[in-house]
């Protein structure tokens, strides 16, 4: 079919990557919100200290897959799924699986920067004690602030509430939080839309260097962002052929083979900016 | 505690780690708790039903439906009714609904129509606002001595002038169902008044520009366009004040004379259920207290009926909107 | 067929000129003016009660203001002097009594209705009951309470009284705590739960402390609201002349003295009643200003 991938064989769409380095083994093959099928047949490996970037026009479903990953989608009570999303080869939908430790190994980004209404430092410091740190809360703080790339920033006005700070500045006070646990993987959801070229840039930078201690999954809607970051590019579309708008995944690859020599023609096209 | 399958699995040095036994447990104390707080009021209502119904099941048993239809409220001879009680109730609260809503309705118009500028417009809310926070047992004291002498000489008037009217039929002697409603009025003005400006700020802007875009006239906008736009929200309003007329005690009970006749003179004393409790009860007998737990299971049926109506209405009237 | 005559036998020509200035000469302007001035009058008339009952409270209740208004009893009959003392503890008594019921219990309801459940049937039918008992007749809630603790106890009680003021404060405190829960952004939420939070620790953690502000706007309401309530009290706590000594008996308060004297053909006792209702009213101001202190959005 492809002689690219020569080791994958259900389908053109599909990545491969040797099960101990895969972080997150998902395979969505139907994703419901009640009767609307949102996402149908991704397959998608996370690998271990990559960074792997999900593109593809609104509406796609990328962030309803992000979601699926630490199953902050079981909020939404209407959300069903066929498929399975493994772990760390544990599969986190299982019955006796609570989503509630799932989420304290996989951190989440937001796309609006979301500090809770406490200062910065217990806005940090939220999830050590949340998972009972007994060590010394102060340096884990301040590590995490260093790695996000605004402790000088603030190491001034720690007791300063964290909602004060600029998007940029929240932004990176979120990453601080989440990383202060040190979770095994952290799942990015379009974390630079709301944000400044600029504050942008050092989200980046950020995230380049997290990637030696995490795997991260980032969903962008911004091209040059995922060429930027992103090891390995997983392109998602919608089909409305089924009268519907089904996101489903076209092709994944490595970030370089996806933007300069893409499979498929839709993928094509959507690099070219023929659709959006 | 559930079981934790990641813990093989990842870095032994991670701090991540599932929640303690310590944070299940609170977790599941809490979830527990709050069931109970959201069942609390379930449970409060039936049981202020069930409760009033039992001590005043003995009267219904014994007085049957005529209690609801007699006129007399005779201790001694063990003889109860409350018909003057309903009508008073039910008249004294319309009289107030006519008023407090009339003043209620043009203050919401007032707040909303940008008669004011905005600063005066707060300041102007906050004082109406505050006539709800009046306690209703002082507005009762204001009411026998300033309403009431205030109002002798207009109803002295009147009742010379115009007596062969049967609301003016009888003189002002002193409580009475006419203080009795105006402070009845002032204290359902808010409600009114706070709910009609909420249904008047529910107008789409759109309406608005597209009402002044025809060239009406301020208040042709407001007659022709907003106050029907609104309709269903004000006349919500004015049920919920209705409501909240008819179970108003003290100011009442200080005012209206507690005499049991069914009269329409807006000069003479009369009496309503919630005032007949008030008056009553802290002196009343075995027999006589399980004939006002009927009255109040009377009076809580007439609110029930109004305020379900209400909120009915203004559940629609945001629906709609 | 002759044509329709749009201009209705206007003879105003393509040249007519509009006359623009403002104007009451036509009887829609005249309109619209009068009612106007009738919205100033009716709108103006409706500001007169709160400051008659102000400058009533002020005047006679000033007169006799006093600190011993704060340390003595109420006079009996033709007594000169006195005070309401135990009438202010009894108040602040069960108003405690009834917070320390309806607080907790109404924000427990509130996060079970704004944040676990709030689409059950336990949550519609709890919400929608709430509703319906914020115009729920005070003075039922005494019935209520005679029967459910007046009647069981065998005996009159500032507990009853605080019982049956709680019955008038939960509602509110249910439904202004669970209009703040639901205020607190979904993202802030999702931030929490996307760190591992349990339900549970999602609302002691950030749901209350960031919508604190607004619960304790609700609560200090139903606080001033419950203060000068005086029907649910008149037979269950019922009244008394000394000082309270223990929670298990009859209990004074403002509201029940104002009514005991207002009546009272003694002018020593009115003007207790006017101080009275001067105290009562200033502590009814303090935590209904309190609430709109709090809960006034901040920058």
């Amino acid at each position: 079919m492809n002689m690219l991938q020569p080791a994958v064989t259900d389908s053109p769409a599909s990545w491969h990557v040797p099960s101990e380095r895969m972080a997150i083994d998902c395979n969505l093959e139907k994703v419901f919100y009640g009767s609307f099928l949102a996402v149908r047949d991704s397959k998608l490996p996370i690998e271990k200290g990559k960074i792997t970037g999900f593109i593809g026009p609104s509406g796609c479903g990328k962030s309803t897959v992000l979601r699926s990953l630490n199953r902050m989608n079981d909020m939404i009570p209407v959300f069903r799924f066929e498929g399975h999303v493994h772990f760390l080869g544990q599969d986190i939908y299982a019955r006796n699986v609570d989503p509630v430790i799932v989420r304290r190994y996989i951190g989440m980004v937001f796309q609006q920067p979301n500090p809770f209404t406490m200062s910065i430092y217990d806005n940090v410091a939220f999830g050590l004690r949340l998972n009972r740190y007994r060590g010394d809360m102060d340096e884990r703080v301040e590590r995490a602030l260093q790695r996000a790339a605004l402790w000088r920033e603030v190491k001034d006005k720690l007791k300063a509430s964290g909602l004060s700070l600029s998007g940029g500045q929240q932004q990176r006070l979120c990453i601080a939080r989440a990383i202060a646990t040190e979770p095994q993987v952290l799942l990015m959801d379009e974390p630079c839309s709301a944000l400044d070229p600029i504050a942008t840039r050092q989200v980046e930078e950020l995230m380049i260097e997290l990637k030696e201690n995490y795997s991260v999954a980032l969903v962008t809607h911004n091209m040059q962002q995922a060429t930027r970051v992103a090891d390995t590019t997983a392109f998602f579309a919608v089909d409305i052929s089924r009268a519907g708008r089904t996101g489903y995944l076209v092709e994944m690859g490595e970030t370089r083979q996806i933007f300069e020599d893409p499979r498929e023609e839709l993928t094509k096209e959507y690099i070219r900016g023929e659709f959006s | 505690m559930a079981p934790n399958p990641f813990a093989a699995a990842v870095d032994a040095g991670s701090i991540s780690g599932p929640p303690a036994a310590y944070d299940y447990l609170s977790d599941r104390v809490f979830r527990i708790l709050a069931y109970a707080g959201a069942g609390a009021v379930v449970v409060l209502v039936a049981y202020i039903v069930w409760e009033i119904g039992g001590q005043a099941a003995p009267a219904v048993a014994k007085y049957g439906i005529g209690f609801l239809t007699s006129t007399t409220w005779d201790v001694g001879n063990e003889k109860f009714g409350i018909l003057p009680q309903i009508w008073g109730t039910l008249y004294s609260s319309l009289l107030a609904l006519l008023i407090g809503g009339f003043f209620g309705l043009f203050v919401a118009i007032f707040l909303t129509q940008g008669f004011l500028p905005p600063k005066l417009a707060i300041v102007f809310r906050t004082i109406v606002e505050l006539l709800a926070a009046i306690p209703s047992v002082v507005y009762g004291l204001w009411g026998i001595y300033v309403v009431i002498p205030a109002l002798r000489p207009i109803a002295d008037w009147l009742h010379e002038t115009l007596g062969f009217i049967p609301f003016f039929s009888t003189s002002l002697s002193g409580p009475g169902l006419m203080p009795a409603a105006l402070v009845l009025a002032i204290m359902i003005l808010p409600t009114v008044a706070a709910i009609s400006q909420d249904a008047l700020h529910l107008v789409p802007f759109k309406v608005k520009e597209a009402a002044y875009g025809m060239g009406t006239t301020r208040w042709e906008a407001i007659l022709k366009v907003f106050l029907p736009t609104a309709s269903r929200g004000i006349f919500g309003s004015m049920v919920l004040g209705f409501g909240r007329a008819l179970g108003e005690t003290m100011a009442l009970a200080m005012l209206i004379g507690n005499a049991n006749q069914i009269t329409l003179s807006l000069f003479s004393p009369a009496n309503t259920l919630a005032s007949l409790l008030a008056s009553n009860f802290p002196e009343a007998g075995a027999v006589e207290i399980r004939a006002l737990m009927y009255a109040a299971i009377a009076l809580l049926a007439i609110t029930l009926i109004v305020n379900v109506v209400g909120l009915f209405v203004m559940t629609v009237a945001v629906k709609k909107q | 067929m002759s044509q329709p005559n749009i201009a209705h036998g206007d003879d105003r020509g393509r040249g007519f000129v509009p006359d623009l200035r403002r104007t009451l000469n036509n009887r829609r302007a005249l309109r619209s003016a009068a009612l106007s001035a009738l919205t100033w009058v009716v709108a103006l008339i409706a500001a007169v009660p709160l400051f008659s009952v102000l400058y009533m409270l002020i005047v006679e209740g000033g007169a006799r203001f006093g600190l011993d208004l704060f340390t003595e009893l109420p006079p009996a009959g033709f007594e000169m002097g006195g005070g309401f003392g135990n009438a202010i503890v009894g108040t602040l008594v069960m108003v405690s009594i009834a917070a320390a019921i309806s607080v907790p219990v109404g924000i427990l309801g509130a996060a079970y209705l704004s944040e676990l459940h709030p689409d059950h049937k336990l949550a519609a039918v709890s919400r929608f009951l709430a509703k319906v008992l914020t115009g729920f007749p005070s003075i039922l809630a005494g019935v209520f309470a005679y029967a459910a603790v007046v009647v069981l106890m065998g005996t009159y009680s500032a507990l009853a009284g605080g019982i049956a003021l709680s019955v008038l404060m939960l509602p509110t405190v249910v439904l202004t705590a669970e209009e703040s829960m639901k205020m607190v952004p979904q993202r802030m939420k999702d931030a929490a739960h996307g760190m591992g939070c349990t339900r549970s620790q999602v609302i002691w953690k950030v749901v209350l402390p960031t919508a604190l502000p607004g619960i304790l706007t609700g609560v200090m309401l139903a606080v001033a609201g419950a203060a000068g309530e005086s029907a649910p009290l008149l037979f269950t706590a019922l009244f008394s002349n000394y000082w309270l000594q223990s929670i298990h008996e009859p209990t004074a308060s403002l509201s029940i003295l104002i009514y005991n004297f207002s009546g009272m053909p003694f002018e020593n006792q009115i003007e207790l009643a006017w101080a009275a209702s001067l105290v009562l009213v200033m502590i009814v101001l303090f935590f209904n200003i309190l609430s709109r202190l709090i809960g006034r959005p901040k920058v």
